[in-house]
């Protein structure tokens, strides 16, 4: 099964989100920003980072790259595509996904480990946890709080559109403590924490990011 | 305005130049006219100015820094040495690792966030052009009085430079210091170090060998910043008609550096240079006279191929420009095609500006003119060098004369309102306000991260190997006594590193001091690089590089003289790396090491106004075994915890608050046990069936070992005074954002 991951000018989570593939068993296939080649993957990992230094806006210019002609046409056809931090980022300026992702409200970078529930597990990528399952993954970012307009508040929640959700304190002033959501298919799915840095016990908060991976591996069988 | 050229400069020897306000000496400027046979041309006297000041040539420095090559000891590991851009030693399994500190400390008081991030390229750029992958960075840090006007100003910058530029490249930031202390208050120190990885065979030297080589300067294209008391040439001796001189103070772009350190790494993965020198200090001028003197000699460089960001740059300007995000590589004419292509792909800047000669000079030509005929080694290696004047400072003898007085608590009340006053003091509290603006997980192998004893990153995903860093120093020891006070700075890195289970493998060092003119400065800084020759020799570490950082004072007030150690460990196997916290309840907990009271220079002394009088003697051969039942013990240890700042009350604070699981500590002398900082101990917490192994270990390595307590509970319980975890949590985690919001 192949997954690929896009290196962006800048992109910094690439290395471990391919790694984190691997471990869940797939075949990782590192994809670049200046090709359109999708290499015949079967889903997408856009990784963190501050592709183009975050200038002008988070994602606005990585949106533009060739790359995401190319995923931005296969995702309005069901191809599965998660973004994580920054590639969230890039999701909501490529209007797969609804909001924005705004300086965090106490205006500083946050590193912490955090617990999250996972509120939406018919996404491909979430389908191996358990309906509200509470994990602790690290967040890792300095534009994080998800903002989006009341009317798309609404429409979120009402399609429980909402893939994860904070637990506890809110850490960046995200609105209903939303810290990933999905489009109306669920085939894109954006989310700020970092699963791919909680792959194992050693260097993660611990592994239950893992199950990102392995589920959209276990979901493509047969596709 | 007409360009000042070597004919010109022959044709007028008499012409006046400011060499007083480039910072040169008379008899400096007279040596330069003595080696060139003529006056220098403003552009050489720009090189020999900059390169000749005290930050490039070492010159007050090097007459004791060279202690660090005649008390080497011998080492196997040491595979590049001091005098390159960074040392590199082998850990094994063919990976070799670089590592070195530098101080960004002045330029970070002018703009603390400007300062703070071009330190951080800086010291990533020096790791980088060694061959190597940056895998990890830390950063000691030191303020004024945490509640001053400026630390609010300085700190919080500082904080967000080092880690808006840190956080932007992707590497890791795993440990450091903050530490405050009115001395630094207008001298606040930014120290970065950086750790790279690469193979044995991938090392690269800054060297341009190869007649007809191609020199190539990649990267950012060069702009007026950092150019600083260079832009006394443009702009006061030409009477130019510039406006302003140029702001001192570089400006970073972390994602330039990001870009260009992947293209670097695909640069040497293809083998495409024969040499490679990254633009730091003293920019163009530094790299082309230092890449040109550790080769054969001569290079041609045509200054006006440097693609430049403000076109009004004068050629002086362009050689002194401090510009962050360059390179300067020697490539082979077979491989330029490549190069540029990896260059093109990572949309990075690249102009070929000259070529390596058969000559014996530097010579550098402005659209065609000559403005520059030096012999390279002359400005790179052949400044001044001082033996100045030391004296002994009349405060050694005061403090040694002087009583420390404070008051010890004794009773369960007065201990616990001890314990609280203590962690919720700046040094001692609680720091994730700081280290929670980096980034400690990117790159997916940090295994230890601040506030553990020492950071550690896995080198290698399927055998587990890893290195373990620490940086360290009690600068009030220093003050009391520099020779001793480097010791133990090296000792206590050490200790931090086999703590956690890792062993001492070699030593950097960035030094920081008050101003080399003053006799007093000046034996503080021999005394502790003496101190640090021994400990090195003694304990059989190799020193790899270091920096030295002078005139960090305010007036005739110095800094606490501030040696920072690094230590740099090896370890096997990552997965047996021990931490600090204590993992569950009913383990036993023991101190190790020395069991005699301390409080001179301690942090209870400070917070009683008092600095003390004699620092500790550092006991080389009982932290030699020390460190050796660490590394033997490992396998008994649930956790482990180094005893430094704040003492047994401190250390017994972080154990339990990490995890959030109490302890029940009973032990004699309670006061002067709490408050002591007794260099040498540690705090071991293992299952009961595996304390008589412990006891037996200890005894076979002659470390006194005593049984304190026992884990578990909601409370640290200290002789009967007991702390709730949620008090003592709540005194040691709100400091940090009361003060910095």
């Amino acid at each position: 099964m192949r997954i690929g991951v896009v290196t962006f000018p800048g992109s910094l989570d690439d290395h471990s989100a391919l790694r984190a593939i691997e471990l869940a068993g797939g075949e990782p296939v590192s994809l670049f920003h200046g090709s359109t080649d999708l290499k015949e993957v079967q889903a997408v990992v856009l990784p963190g980072g501050f592709s183009y230094g975050d200038y002008l806006r988070c994602g606005a210019i990585s949106r533009f790259s060739p790359i995401m002609e190319s995923i931005i046409i296969a995702a309005e056809h069901g191809f599965p595509v998660l973004g994580i931090c920054n590639g969230f980022q890039i999701l909501c300026e490529s209007h797969l996904l609804p909001g924005a992702l705004t300086r965090n409200s106490d205006l500083h970078f946050i590193c912490d480990d955090q617990k999250v529930a996972v509120e939406n597990i018919k996404t491909p990528w979430t389908a191996g946890y358990t309906q509200g399952q509470e994990i602790v993954i690290p967040i890792k970012n300095g534009e994080g709080s998800f903002q989006c307009s009341d009317e798309t508040l609404a429409e979120l929640e009402a399609e429980s559109r909402v893939v994860l959700r904070y637990v506890g304190k809110n850490p960046n002033g995200s609105r209903n403590s939303i810290a990933g959501i999905s489009n109306k298919q669920g085939n894109v799915v954006g989310v700020m924490p970092h699963p791919e840095q909680a792959i194992e016990e050693l260097t993660g908060p611990g592994d239950e990011g893992l199950i990102f991976f392995s589920s959209i591996l276990k979901e493509m069988v047969g596709r | 305005m007409s360009l000042d050229t070597v004919a010109v400069a022959t044709a007028n020897p008499d012409a006046l130049q400011p060499y007083d306000q480039l910072g040169l000496k008379a008899d400096e400027y007279a040596s330069i006219k003595q080696i060139l046979g003529r006056r220098p041309t403003s552009s050489e006297l720009a090189m020999y100015s900059v390169m000749w000041s005290e930050h490039c040539s070492y010159k007050s420095s090097k007459v004791h820094l060279k202690q660090f090559g005649e008390k080497a000891p011998h080492s196997d590991a040491l595979l590049v040495g001091i005098g390159e851009n960074a040392g590199v030693v082998d850990i094994g399994q063919g990976y070799a690792v670089t590592f070195k500190i530098e101080s960004h400390n002045h330029p970070s008081f002018v703009e603390p966030y400007q300062g703070a991030a071009t330190g951080v390229g800086g010291i990533v750029r020096d790791i980088l052009t060694m061959g190597a992958r940056p895998i990890a960075i830390m950063d000691p840090l030191r303020f004024g009085l945490a509640d001053a006007k400026d630390t609010r100003r300085v700190l919080p910058g500082i904080v967000s430079g080092v880690g808006g530029y840190g956080n932007c490249l992707g590497v890791p930031n795993i440990g450091g210091e903050v530490v405050f202390d009115e001395t630094y208050a207008g001298n606040p120190l930014v120290n970065a170090l950086c750790v790279g990885v690469m193979r044995h065979e991938d090392i690269k030297l800054a060297k341009a060998h190869g007649t007809g080589n191609l020199v190539v300067l990649f990267g950012a294209k060069t702009g007026g910043d950092g150019i600083g008391g260079v832009s006394v040439l443009a702009s006061e001796t030409f009477n130019d008609a510039k406006p302003t001189k140029r702001p001192s103070v570089q400006v970073g772009d972390p994602f330039a550096e990001k870009v260009l350190i992947e293209c670097c790494l695909e640069i040497f993965m293809a083998d495409l240079v024969v040499g490679i020198q990254d633009l730091g200090g003293a920019g163009l001028s530094c790299a082309t006279s230092e890449l040109a003197s550790a080769g054969s000699g001569g290079m041609e460089i045509q200054l006006e191929k440097v693609p430049l960001r403000d076109p009004s740059l004068s050629p002086e300007e362009i050689l002194m420009s401090e510009s962050q995000e360059r390179m300067c590589a020697i490539v082979e004419p077979s491989n330029i095609k490549h190069f540029m292509a990896i260059c093109k792909k990572w949309d990075v800047t690249a102009t070929v500006i000259g070529e390596v000669t058969d000559g014996t000079n530097l010579h550098i030509t402005f659209n065609g003119e000559l403005i520059v005929d030096v012999p390279p080694r002359t400005v790179a290696h052949d400044g001044p060098i001082y033996n100045r004047p030391i004296e002994k400072p009349t405060y050694i003898a005061e403090r040694q004369s002087a009583k420390i007085n404070v008051p010890l608590p004794s009773s369960p009340a007065e201990i616990k309102a001890a314990v609280l006053t203590l962690v919720a003091s700046p040094n001692i509290a609680d720091k994730s306000w700081v280290t929670s603006q980096y980034d400690r997980y990117v790159q997916g192998n940090s295994v230890l991260s601040q506030p553990e004893d020492s950071g550690m990153v896995r080198i290698d995903a399927k055998t587990n190997l890893g290195v373990a860093i620490s940086t360290d120093v009690n600068a009030r020891w220093a003050y009391l006594d520099p020779y001793e006070g480097a010791k133990l700075a090296l000792l206590e890195s050490c200790r931090n590193i086999a703590t956690t289970g890792a062993k001492p493998l070699a030593v950097t060092n960035c030094l920081n001091f008050g101003s080399p003119e003053d006799p007093g400065v000046m034996w503080q800084f021999a005394e502790a690089v003496r101190g640090l020759a021994d400990i090195c020799l003694e304990m059989g570490l190799p020193v790899t590089g270091g920096n030295v950082s002078f005139y960090n004072q305010t007036g005739s007030v110095a800094i606490l003289p501030t040696p920072v150690i690094g230590v740099l460990g090896v370890i096997q196997d990552v997965r047996t790396r021990t931490k600090m916290g204590l993992a569950k309840s009913g383990l036993e907990i023991y101190l190790l090491g020395r069991a005699d009271a301390n409080l001179s220079g301690s942090e209870w002394a400070y917070l009683h106004n008092e600095i003390g009088n004699f620092a500790p003697k550092a006991d080389v051969a009982m932290e030699t075994r020390l460190v050796n039942l660490l590394l033997e013990g490992q396998p008994l240890f649930e956790s482990a915890h180094d005893i430094s700042n704040g003492g047994l009350a401190a250390a017994l604070t972080e154990i339990v608050l990490k995890n959030k699981i109490g302890a029940e500590i009973t032990i004699d002398d309670v006061g002067v046990a709490l408050m002591s900082e007794t260099p040498g101990q540690v705090l071991i917490a293992v299952d009961p069936k595996n304390s008589r192994e412990l006891i037996a270990l200890a005894e076979t390595h002659k470390i006194e070992c005593r049984k304190i307590g026992i884990s578990g509970g909601d409370a640290l319980t200290i002789n009967g005074a007991a702390i709730p975890l949620a008090e003592l949590s709540q005194a040691h985690t709100e400091t940090f954002p009361k003060l910095f919001g």
